[in-house]
């Protein structure tokens, strides 16, 4: 009977297989960001194709997502190296040590710009992170009582700043779960909500109350979630040009006949303003490495090499061509040294 | 002092006054579900017009044509004799860039050299380190080859970047444009099949990405998904239908597969997640983990296929195989079994195109993930078609738009190959009683 003959191979198949299911992974695991992940592919595929060794796999589940797998446990089982679009939290590291991840080395591969567009087809305007604050934020300083909230009642630009054009307020943005979304609310809210004195000296007192000011996006509408994929921002900047969009500067980059980067604070969302840390909403890359894997899994101190050389993310490397924003020459030399030795430089040890 | 009305209206009075009303609403019922045809054929032609429209440009793909010198000077490694290591090893991206200048001299300075170089695909390199490997005698010969365009060329040719747009509004800069003018005019450019998309991996070039590796991918999941869901799936049923007494416990047992058939897929993904890689320690990523969530998924759907395929054999069947003196278990495999076969088998095929098509719990195990190298068993990291469309949808490059919708073109392909299986089955093998 065919039947019983394919029960019989699906068990032998599966009886078979678990004996393997134990065996050494010859390949490194990647997981984390999914704003490093176009930048950690590029150098995988590179290394995969220019070593003998396997190319890695890369997984992206976000920086918050890539911690919580990657401070799971030492083994095969668990990641060799997670990406992040920002620093580790000592939450983080707390809980890798209760799991035995000591050791961990960390490298800061670059900076990513976020950009806020436009159409090409409508006019650009300069905005501050003042005026994005005023403009997104759900509730704002009340003009008239000093030291009072009130909901956002903003509906155009031009009611923020004279100097802004009369057209309504329409920002499509990531939603909450990106880290995208992290960055800009840090980088571009709460810097514009900390220029109001009271609500600078709310930080030290009442640190809850200050972030949820400066934090919390409206829900009024103003404020599009239009999910993760930055392609869809483009296009629906493209078929609406009143709107803003708010994504990633290598996605400006390839699509710099459809949208235009505005200046934030009078600047311009360039390549060299970003690099010289003069553009403000710009963060930070990272890379961290078990170095207790180094031994185990075959190519990971290669990898590190590959990535921290001239030609992947130096000035003129293939990550740039990506989008990636170089460190200044100091800054690598500083982490290329880091790579070779494999120096742990998040806690020496669990004492 | 019975007053009638002088004459009573006859039936058939009463039926033609209200036949124009019911005509009228016959009408109206039927205009209204041509219309609804309509709509949902309307928005499958926009679904798939765009699709396609979008995405044939994909299988073609831009070739330059370059002449390469094998020199042997690029293939002496100092202090090996390794052969192979030299072959492997030697400075191919040196040999495209000899190639390229001798094409152009006139390229001069480190910038314009570097848009020359950006004209070629990095895939032209691994090109020539496999030609050599296969033929080493090519050492010291001088060939034409065909080597894959740059993306940014490939979308200029085909026409999705504008050539009249500003040069600092497009990717490619004016003199790289008159450099592709000449390759044009001299026949070195030209589109051909682009059999990349069918024979390599996933890349991050879009010029170099390909889809083998998503579908070797689902066809190990699908292949571990039909192993285990197929067998469970009609035993469950043949027993549930056939042997099983009935009583609160095969109800209770019913309602429960009937709301197992609802539960969101990612579900299944987060209870995979606990029980075969955090508690069994399959590894992540593995075909073999999305297969066994894809099982759970199917399951349900199977089952249920099956049970309404036993229960429409007819009684009469059973009755006569047992009154003959058949066993249960005979009447069963040999009369009944065969009769629902065709039903469970479209069930089967509809729960795995229905898997074919699945994502979400396959982010939690691990399978969207960037993967190049090829799959090979069911324990090699792996990722599946519908996750490479979700994947390449958020890729940056203005490239990988086409071939997103190349790779849904793919997709639908195997889920219309798959339906029109079982419609086939069906046909074939149906007896209606």
């Amino acid at each position: 009977m065919s039947k019983r003959l394919l029960i019989l191979t699906a068990m032998l198949f599966l009886v078979s297989s678990q004996t393997h299911a134990q065996a050494v992974r010859d390949y490194i695991s990647i997981v984390g960001s999914s704003t490093v992940y176009p930048f950690a592919t590029v150098v995988a595929e590179t290394f995969g194709k220019t070593t003998q060794f396997k190319t890695p796999k890369i997984e992206s589940t976000g920086s918050g997502g890539g911690f919580k797998l990657f401070c799971d446990g030492i083994g095969v089982k668990y990641p060799d190296i997670t990406d992040s679009s920002r620093a580790i939290k000592q939450s983080e590291i707390d809980m890798c040590a209760t799991n035995g991840v000591t050791d961990i080395i960390e490298i800061k591969i670059g900076y990513d710009g976020i950009v806020i567009a436009n159409s090409k087809e409508t006019s650009p305007f300069g905005l501050s992170r003042k005026d994005l604050f005023l403009a997104l934020a759900k509730q704002i300083p009340d003009p008239e009582n000093s030291g009072e909230l009130t909901p956002n009642p903003h509906k155009t630009w031009k009611e923020i700043n004279d100097r802004l054009p009369n057209i309504a307020i329409e920002v499509l943005g990531p939603p909450p779960t990106s880290g995208t979304r992290d960055a800009f609310v840090e980088l571009a809210m709460e810097a514009g909500c900390s220029r109001f004195d009271w609500i600078e000296t709310l930080k030290k007192t009442d640190k809850k109350q200050y972030q949820s000011i400066c934090h919390t996006i409206r829900e009024d509408g103003a404020y599009i979630e239009a999910g993760e994929n930055d392609n869809l921002i483009v296009q629906k900047l493209e078929t609406n040009p009143h709107a803003l969009g708010i994504f990633g500067f290598s996605f400006l980059e390839q699509n710099t006949d459809k949208v235009q980067g505005l200046a934030i604070d009078g600047i311009l969302p360039e390549f060299e303003a970003i690099a010289d840390n003069s553009y403000p909403v710009s963060r930070p890359l990272f890379l961290y490495v078990k170095k207790s894997h180094v031994g185990m899994i075959p190519g990971i101190q290669a990898f590190l090499n590959e990535f921290t050389s001239e030609k992947a993310w130096g000035e003129d490397g293939y990550l740039t061509d990506k989008g990636l924003i170089p460190m200044t020459a100091a800054e690598r030399d500083h982490f290329t040294e880091n790579a070779r030795q494999l120096r742990a430089n998040i806690f020496m040890d669990s004492e | 002092m019975n007053k009638r009305m002088p004459a009573r209206p006859k039936t058939i009075d009463r039926i033609n006054q209200g036949l124009a009303k019911r005509h009228a609403s016959e009408k109206l019922f039927h205009r209204m579900g041509l219309l609804s045809l309509l709509f949902g054929i309307t928005c499958v032609a926009i679904l798939f017009s765009s699709i396609i429209s979008k995405g044939y440009t994909a299988f073609q793909q831009t070739f330059i044509q370059i002449e390469v010198h094998f020199d042997e000077q690029y293939f002496t490694v100092s202090g090996k004799d390794n052969d192979t290591e030299a072959l492997s090893t030697a400075d191919y991206g040196g040999m495209v860039k000899q190639s390229l200048r001798s094409q152009f001299p006139e390229a001069a300075s480190r910038q314009e050299k570097r848009l020359l170089y950006d004209l070629v695909s990095i895939g032209a390199t691994y090109q020539l380190r496999n030609m050599v490997m296969q033929d080493p005698a090519l050492i010291g010969q001088t060939t034409p080859v065909w080597v894959p365009a740059n993306d940014d060329v490939d979308m200029l040719i085909k026409g999705h970047m504008k050539r009249e747009a500003p040069e600092a509004e497009r990717r490619l800069r004016d003199q790289q444009i008159v450099w592709l003018d000449q390759l044009i005019a001299q026949e070195q450019l030209s589109l051909k099949l682009n059999t990349a998309f069918f024979t390599n991996g996933d890349s991050r070039e879009p010029e170099l990405a390909g889809i083998r590796g998503a579908l070797m991918g689902s066809i190990l999941t699908l292949m571990v998904t039909l192993l285990l869901s197929f067998p469970i799936g009609v035993a469950t049923a043949v027993y549930l239908e056939e042997f099983a007494p009935k009583n609160k416990w095969t109800d209770f047992i019913e309602v429960n597969i009937n709301n197992l058939a609802a539960v969101p897929s990612i579900v299944y993904g987060l209870l995979g997640l606990a029980v075969f890689i955090n508690f069994i320690g399959f590894p992540r990523s593995a075909p073999l983990v999305g297969g066994l969530v894809l099982t759970l998924m199917t399951l349900p759907t199977i089952i249920i296929a099956s049970r309404a395929a036993l229960k429409s054999v007819p009684p009469s069947i059973r009755e006569a195989a047992l009154g003959i003196g058949a066993s249960k278990m005979q009447t069963v495999f040999f009369h009944v079994l065969p009769l629902a076969f065709p039903g469970m088998l479209t069930g089967t095929i509809i729960g795995m195109a229905q898997a074919l098509g699945e994502t979400a719990p396959l982010l939690m195990i691990g399978m969207v993930a960037f993967i190049v190298d090829i799959p090979s068993g069911i324990f090699d990291p792996a990722t599946v078609l519908p996750v490479q469309i979700f994947l390449w949808a958020d890729s940056p490059e203005r490239a990988f738009v086409e071939r997103t919708s190349a790779a849904i073109m793919v997709l639908l392909g195997f889920l219309i190959i798959m339906n029109a299986i079982a419609v086939m089955l069906r046909k074939k093998f149906e007896r209606r009683w």
